[in-house]
């Protein structure tokens, strides 16, 4: 026996996930989120999101819960209602829905549909047709014709010649009267094809400070941010290669995982994380065959100011000449002034042609922003 | 019975459901022909979603029931073993993964199902080709989606399902209204029969004014609109409310499949009950089960009429009642004398061997449902042999806590809660409040108040039928209030309630 629920079903998806994006942004910065996310790279990437459960209004009483009713089973007037002796196997029942159930509902969703909520307007700006290593961007297109189909994508020149061939042959057709009636059979609608179009070879390097001026918070923010920048490029762009690199004193280049859980202190030196990088893009990522995107997030409050000017001398010189974008995300610094994000600002001000983006973020609530600030279209 | 019925089972399945079938006419069920499907469990899953009927119009609300369902069967929460239609002839589910003897007990319940869908009066204005109507139902729904679009069709439809409550589900069983012979024009008097020159006689000018004024009174109730309270407030925004054909006949759709599904709600402690009497008492009795398996029907069979503690299991009141009812018309425990004991001890020692427990169980089936099911075999005897009470729930120690064994605040209670299906008697009792086109409804208060946040939200989607500002007069805190939504704000007033036994006091 076939029982198609498939339909309603993905209906009912569909809605979820309209509350879902509803409420993204609280899903975003949601305090336990870190715990629950699955590790980085690894199987299922899928979320359990909490969300209260979807009701249809009625008049109704009251809940039991809250005025009582009757019961059965033991204990003197006065003590606690006895738990009942329900059986593992449950309770078998010959109508559905009448019991109430449980008040929130959880959903699952995956990482990948989660990003691709996060939005269209966001995009990877400046890409260059570069390199042979292709990595792909998926989207839609309608390309076909299928004889099954929403009415809304009903196809009328194809229906009509459809339907003129059939009368044709059937020897309906009337040059006089030329009346074309369609039926069934001759319906066409177009049909969409995903198509991945091919736009070049990319890297992401993401840098963070882990140095003891950034605090836990300080570092969870960063995490976050980069963990969702992640999850939506890796979403949006099939292939991109990816490197992480942690700094405080001296930098290093790390694994996906040890850049999410790492617990380090020391002092700053950024120049340390740019020279790293200059490293890496020289030995592995020549700027001839690649898209360079660089992340960097720190507290801003760096070591001294000779070393800032190291800094801004390595991005003028060699980083911002080979990379497509240099983002660079400062958190509210504990101690210090958060200097570098002003120097970064003057210095480049007027000459960077957008390649330099800053955002400053104050806490979770502005994860959203700065990944609009840092891939917003449109750029 | 017809080979071709069984023919998606096992012929091991396919002969167990003749065995079974033979087993439950032997013991006097007499049911429709009956269909087993087997089925794994995301199908029963997704057939248990839409009520049973796998060809329900399009809506999110049944993935959202297939959603639960598969979820609380995947953790192992629940198992639904048997899934059965009320129709002509009757469908039911069979679980593939199921042990053989779960399937012969699901069988036999099955039966029992079937023969009081058959037999019981509450189900007797129910349409026995349901399946057919919810095929043109979705056939309908689809079309109009196609017109209006997808979103605009549900949405509707979700306005409607919050009130789909609103029936009255006692309305199949009526009289037709009465005759409305109120139509004839006023000056149409009625005369005393005389002779002509008689005439001014036997009917005077003042009593002809008499009648005169009467007729106009009349006319002038009738100007209430609706004359009397109404129940079935699907049926008047059906007939009055401002809106397209399309959604007049969804409404409809809402409306038959409201009142399809009403009995099954008022009989849920007698069906289950039967249904469990008749699946032990073949089980055990009529076709044992093998001795191997005994202890798995006795497994499964006590989990299903299982205590639940602060709920009333219905399968337990149920098959206990029924055989309590058996039992006392099987000693003559019934008629004038046994009702005159005092004590339970003379009442325990009136025995009288009468063997009518089998016709009594029967005549039950045919004319109870839940309300006068208990209400007349409920007894006190009964409350204590089987521990029920009364809780309530306690915000100190946030526990619920038992407050009463008393035999008749327990009857009272659990009446309470079965009356009108456990949901709160609604009335429309002025389509034209305050003159201005305004709809008032009426909460029969009973003891039990409205959640006041949903019944606003509810108030808010009969708006949006209505299209006029939306009224219903209810109780909280013991106080009358009026909860209006005027298609922006909500209002609560408590001062100036109109009255409820008077309705329509404002229409001129």
């Amino acid at each position: 026996m076939y029982i198609k629920m498939d339909s309603d079903h993905s209906r009912f998806k569909k809605i979820v996930r309209g509350w879902v994006r509803k409420e993204l942004k609280n899903f975003i910065v949601s305090g336990d989120l870190m715990t629950r996310l699955p590790k980085a790279g690894g199987g299922d990437r899928t979320l359990t999101i909490p969300l209260p459960r979807i009701q249809l209004p009625q008049f109704e009483f009251g809940s039991p819960d809250e005025s009582g009713g009757v019961g059965q089973g033991e204990g003197e007037v006065g003590s606690q209602v006895p738990a009942g002796q329900q059986l593992p196997g449950g309770e078998a029942g010959s109508e559905s829905g009448d019991h109430s159930y449980e008040e929130s509902y959880e959903d699952e969703i995956t990482l990948d549909e989660l990003a691709s909520l996060l939005g269209d307007e966001l995009a990877l700006p400046r890409i260059e047709n570069k390199g042979d290593r292709k990595f792909e961007r998926k989207h839609h297109r309608f390309s076909g014709v299928l004889n099954q189909g929403p009415e809304s994508l009903h196809h009328f020149r194809r229906t009509y010649r459809a339907a003129l061939k059939r009368s044709l042959a059937a020897g309906d057709y009337d040059p006089k009267n030329p009346v074309i009636v369609p039926i069934k059979d001759d319906k066409r609608y177009r049909s969409c094809d995903p198509i991945l179009s091919p736009l070049g070879s990319a890297v992401i390097i993401y840098m963070m400070d882990v140095s003891g001026s950034m605090g836990d918070k300080q570092k969870e923010l960063v995490r976050l941010t980069s963990f969702w920048l992640d999850t939506w490029l890796t979403h949006a762009y099939k292939g991109v290669e990816k490197r992480f690199i942690v700094h405080d004193a001296s930098a290093k280049v790390v694994g996906e995982d040890v850049f999410y859980r790492i617990r380090e202190s020391g002092g700053t030196l950024i120049s340390s994380a740019y020279k790293k990088a200059q490293d890496l893009i020289a030995s592995e990522f020549p700027p001839a065959d690649w898209n360079i995107y660089l992340f960097h997030f720190s507290d801003g409050d760096n070591w001294s100011q000779s070393d800032t000017q190291t800094c801004l001398q390595l991005l003028e010189t060699t980083l911002l000449p080979a990379a497509n974008l240099f983002c660079y995300g400062q958190t509210e610094s504990r101690y210090g002034s958060g200097q570098f994000l002003k120097d970064l600002n003057r210095h480049f001000e007027g000459k960077d042609a957008g390649k330099v983006v800053t955002s400053q973020m104050a806490d979770r609530g502005s994860i959203i922003d700065t990944l609009k600030t840092f891939l917003g279209k449109g750029r | 019975m017809a080979r071709r019925t069984y023919q998606s089972l096992t012929p091991e399945l396919s002969q167990l459901a003749y065995t079974i079938s033979q087993a439950a006419k032997q013991v006097g069920l007499d049911f429709f022909d009956t269909i087993f499907e087997l089925v794994n469990h995301r199908e029963l899953n997704a057939a248990a979603a839409y009520d049973g009927f796998p060809n329900r119009y399009p809506h999110w609300r049944w993935g959202m029931n297939f959603d639960r369902l598969s979820k609380t069967y995947r953790y192992g929460l629940s198992t639904i073993y048997e899934l059965v239609i009320n129709t002509n002839p009757s469908y039911a589910f069979l679980l593939d993964s199921n042990p053989l003897v779960l399937q012969k007990t699901v069988m036999a319940h099955v039966y029992g199902h079937v023969d009081f869908f058959k037999n019981n009066y509450w189900f007797s204005k129910s349409n026995r080709k349901m399946l057919d109507q919810m095929a043109n139902h979705a056939t309908y729904v689809r079309t109009i989606q196609n017109e209006v679009g997808q979103d605009q069709t549900e949405l509707f439809i979700d306005q409607c399902l919050c009130i789909d409550s609103l029936i009255d589900i006692h309305a199949p069983f009526k009289l037709t209204a009465e005759v409305d012979n109120e139509v004839q024009a006023p000056d149409n008097l009625q005369k005393i029969k005389a002779k002509k020159y008689m005439d001014s006689y036997v009917n005077p000018e003042d009593f002809l004014e008499a009648q005169r004024q009467e007729k106009l009174l009349k006319k002038n109730r009738k100007k209430k609109f609706p004359e009397n309270p109404q129940r079935d407030i699907l049926q008047f925004l059906m007939n009055h409310a401002p809106l397209a054909e399309w959604q007049k006949r969804i409404l409809g759709i809402i409306r038959d499949e409201a009142y399809y599904f009403a009995p099954q709600g008022q009989t849920k402690i007698l069906n289950e009950g039967w249904a469990s009497y008749w699946h032990s008492k073949i089980m055990t009795e009529i076709h044992p089960c093998e001795p191997s398996e005994i202890l798995d029907f006795c497994d499964l069979h006590s989990g299903v009429v299982a205590e639940h503690g602060d709920q009333i299991n219905p399968y337990r009141l149920g098959i206990e009642l029924l055989r309590y009812a058996k039992k006392r018309w099987d000693e003559g425990k019934f008629g004038l004398e046994y009702l005159s004991y005092d004590s339970p001890k003379q009442r325990r020692e009136h025995v009288i061997p009468t063997d009518l427990g089998d016709s009594k169980i029967f005549e039950i089936r045919k004319w109870h449902n839940d309300v006068t099911f208990v209400d007349e075999f409920l007894d006190e005897d009964f409350c204590h042999e089987h521990k029920m009470f009364v809780y309530q729930y306690d915000p100190a120690s946030k526990q619920k806590v038992i407050t009463s064994r008393n035999f008749s605040r327990i009857k009272s209670e659990l009446l309470d809660s079965i009356t009108n299906l456990g949901r709160p008697i609604i009335e429309i009792t002025d389509g034209n409040y305050k003159n201005r086109g305004e709809l008032l409804l009426a909460h029969r208060y009973t003891g039990k108040e409205l959640k006041t946040q949903q019944a606003r939200e509810t108030l808010a989607a009969i708006y949006r039928l209505w299209s006029r500002p939306v009224h219903i007069t209810t109780t909280i805190q013991k106080k009358p209030v009026l909860l209006s939504f005027d298609g922006s704000d909500h209002h609560t007033e408590t001062e100036d309630v109109p009255s409820m036994s008077l309705p329509s006091t404002q229409a001129s």
